[in-house]
């Protein structure tokens, strides 16, 4: 490789695009989270919206949400999607491709698309209600409860991603040599318990990579509560998402929606960080 | 041998009925958006369900017209993902092939930052971007919804991978044909990456196609909606007319699918940032 001007020549669109629409606005929002707007003039204000966070009833909510709605769906998802995953990778299956297309056809829908198709069919006399009378059940309250409101979602974001993160382990699993599981059947281990001293661990790498995607995806949720259920009942599914946009497009508070945004900035990379150790991957 | 040929037949049988039932979970409901595209409204909460196509298919689509103008949304939104796709392929292309295949004075800062940057929640920008955008009277632009991921650093990152594996000793020898740069890259290099190319332009189709928050703040007409912001705004608070909404999350999803179904691979790998071959 010679030294030559052309780099440059490459690099230079990406490198404004990126200094006008990335880093210029990463830096504005940090900004605006330490001033406020007075007599039109936005003024230093220290950290006053973000002492204001901590007396913000809505805050919490928003944050714990965002917490329950993380908590029960990642693991949710992601061992649902390394189960169908590890029963895919058998050998003997017949109609591989077919399942395979199949579960992965939810990730193709757009994320308001879905979120309103479910939006009909959790209405109180909607599909799943009449369904669940078929087999003698009593309705839910699927989008009216503010317990149920959460699951929802939960139950919603499952079908839209499990099979999107099936196909990200079936890769890894492709890699893990039939071999291994030939000395553990020998060795008397079951399909249960190959599935956790094998497949579980050599899977660490992808399960990061996976577990981290979601992570950034849930904290920032937006989509879903905004159209599947607004929000409510009450605030029950309010999210930090969900609060950065009415802060900043209701209110037009862009100070304090700004401090919400960073909220979700720090908690990304804790959790990231969090991960990072959890698995233990040196990488 | 009897009991391990029993045991192995019902884990079979286990392992279908499994996944027959994923395999139902995640389709109905497509089959059920289908239904409701060609039902009145009320039969969509109605009792017992209706799992029937019915006959009011051009119904539903005249009155979605009438609503939101759905063609344009339509269009709004093949126009706006398609430039955005054109663009942003050409900006990192070209980024990624500099970080990939050229020594320069802060090539690994300039890249570790980008890369870096992807950990920032996008909800973080939203706000500068909609004050810049309205500073400069460019909200409800095309150019508002098109601009800003332009420089998309997963992409880069991505086409990076790509490039790495091409060979130098081709570039070198290109070099002392005195072939230029430039040529070299369009000529030699871009030919073979095809592939990357495609899974790429996916990646980066679907961000756009599926983008809901920037559109909904920089959106102020309904000449500018895109299919997002259009389905969302027919959730109404008193009234909703679900069979004019099940007609348009057909519309929007429908096409994707055929795609999806024609190009499989690419459409993996692509949504999946490559991460899988």
């Amino acid at each position: 490789m010679k030294q030559t001007k052309a780099p440059y020549f490459f690099i230079a669109p990406a490198v404004i695009l990126f200094l006008i629409f990335t880093a210029y606005p990463i830096i504005a929002s940090l900004y605006l989270s330490f001033h406020q707007k007075e007599d039109g003039v936005y003024t230093f204000a220290g950290l006053s919206n973000y002492t204001r966070l901590l007396n913000d009833s809505i805050f919490w909510t928003a944050l714990s949400n965002t917490f329950i709605i993380f908590i029960l769906q990642v693991p949710l998802m992601l061992m649902l999607a390394m189960i169908l995953a590890s029963v895919l990778n058998s050998q003997l299956l017949r109609l591989k491709a077919l399942f395979r297309v199949s579960f992965f056809l939810p990730a193709v829908t757009s994320l308001v698309a879905y979120s309103l198709l479910f939006s009909i069919m959790m209405q109180d006399n909607g599909l799943f209600n009449e369904l669940l009378g078929y087999i003698g059940m009593d309705g839910i309250p699927w989008l009216s409860d503010s317990v149920w409101a959460k699951l929802s979602i939960v139950m919603a974001m499952t079908w839209r991603w499990v099979g999107y993160n099936m196909i990200i382990f079936l890769a890894g699993l492709q890699n893990i040599p039939e071999e291994m599981y030939e000395a553990a059947s020998i060795d008397g281990a079951g399909k249960i318990r190959q599935f956790f001293s094998i497949t579980v661990p050599s899977l660490k790498p992808i399960i990061l990579f996976a577990g981290i995607l979601s992570t950034i995806g849930t904290l920032q949720l937006f989509d879903e509560p905004f159209n599947l259920t607004g929000g409510g009942p009450g605030n029950s599914t309010m999210t930090l998402g969900l609060y950065i946009y009415e802060n900043g497009f209701e209110y037009f508070d862009f100070s304090y929606g700004s401090a919400v945004a960073y909220v979700v900035v720090v908690l990304v990379a804790i959790l990231s960080y969090g991960q990072f150790k959890f698995t233990g991957d040196k990488s | 041998m009897r009991q391990s040929t029993t045991k192995r037949f019902l884990g079979k049988l286990g392992m279908y009925t499994l996944l027959t039932i994923f395999l139902i979970i995640s389709v109905f409901p497509f089959y059920w958006m289908l239904v409701g595209s060609t039902n009145p409204s009320d039969k969509m909460i109605s009792s017992p369900p209706t799992l029937t196509f019915g006959n009011q298919f051009m119904e539903n689509l005249v009155n979605l017209n009438d609503t939101v103008g759905i063609w344009r949304v339509m269009f709004n939104s093949l126009f706006v993902a398609g430039m955005y796709v054109v663009i942003a392929l050409i900006v990192s292309t070209a980024a990624a092939y500099a970080f990939a295949k050229f020594k320069f004075k802060g090539r690994n800062t300039i890249f570790i930052i980008m890369i870096l940057s992807m950990m920032i929640p996008y909800q973080a920008t939203i706000i500068p971007l909609f004050q810049m955008m309205s500073a400069y009277g460019l909200l409800d632009t095309y150019f508002a919804l098109i601009a800003p991921q332009l420089c998309y650093p997963f992409a880069i990152f991505l086409m990076r991978q790509n490039f790495l594996a091409f060979p130098d000793s081709l570039l070198e020898s290109a070099r002392l044909d005195g072939a230029h740069e430039f040529k070299i890259f369009t000529k030699i290099v871009l030919p073979s990456m095809k592939p990357a190319l495609a899974a790429t332009s996916i990646f980066l189709f679907m961000y756009q196609w599926n983008n809901f928050m920037w559109p909904l703040v920089a959106i102020r007409t309904e000449e500018m909606y895109t299919f997002p912001v259009a389905l969302s705004t027919l959730n109404g608070v008193s009234y909703t007319d679900y069979g004019q909404m099940m007609m348009g999350i057909s519309l929007a999803t429908v096409p994707i699918i055929i795609v999806f179904l024609i190009l499989q691979k690419h459409f993996i790998s692509g949504m999946l940032g490559s991460a899988v071959k």
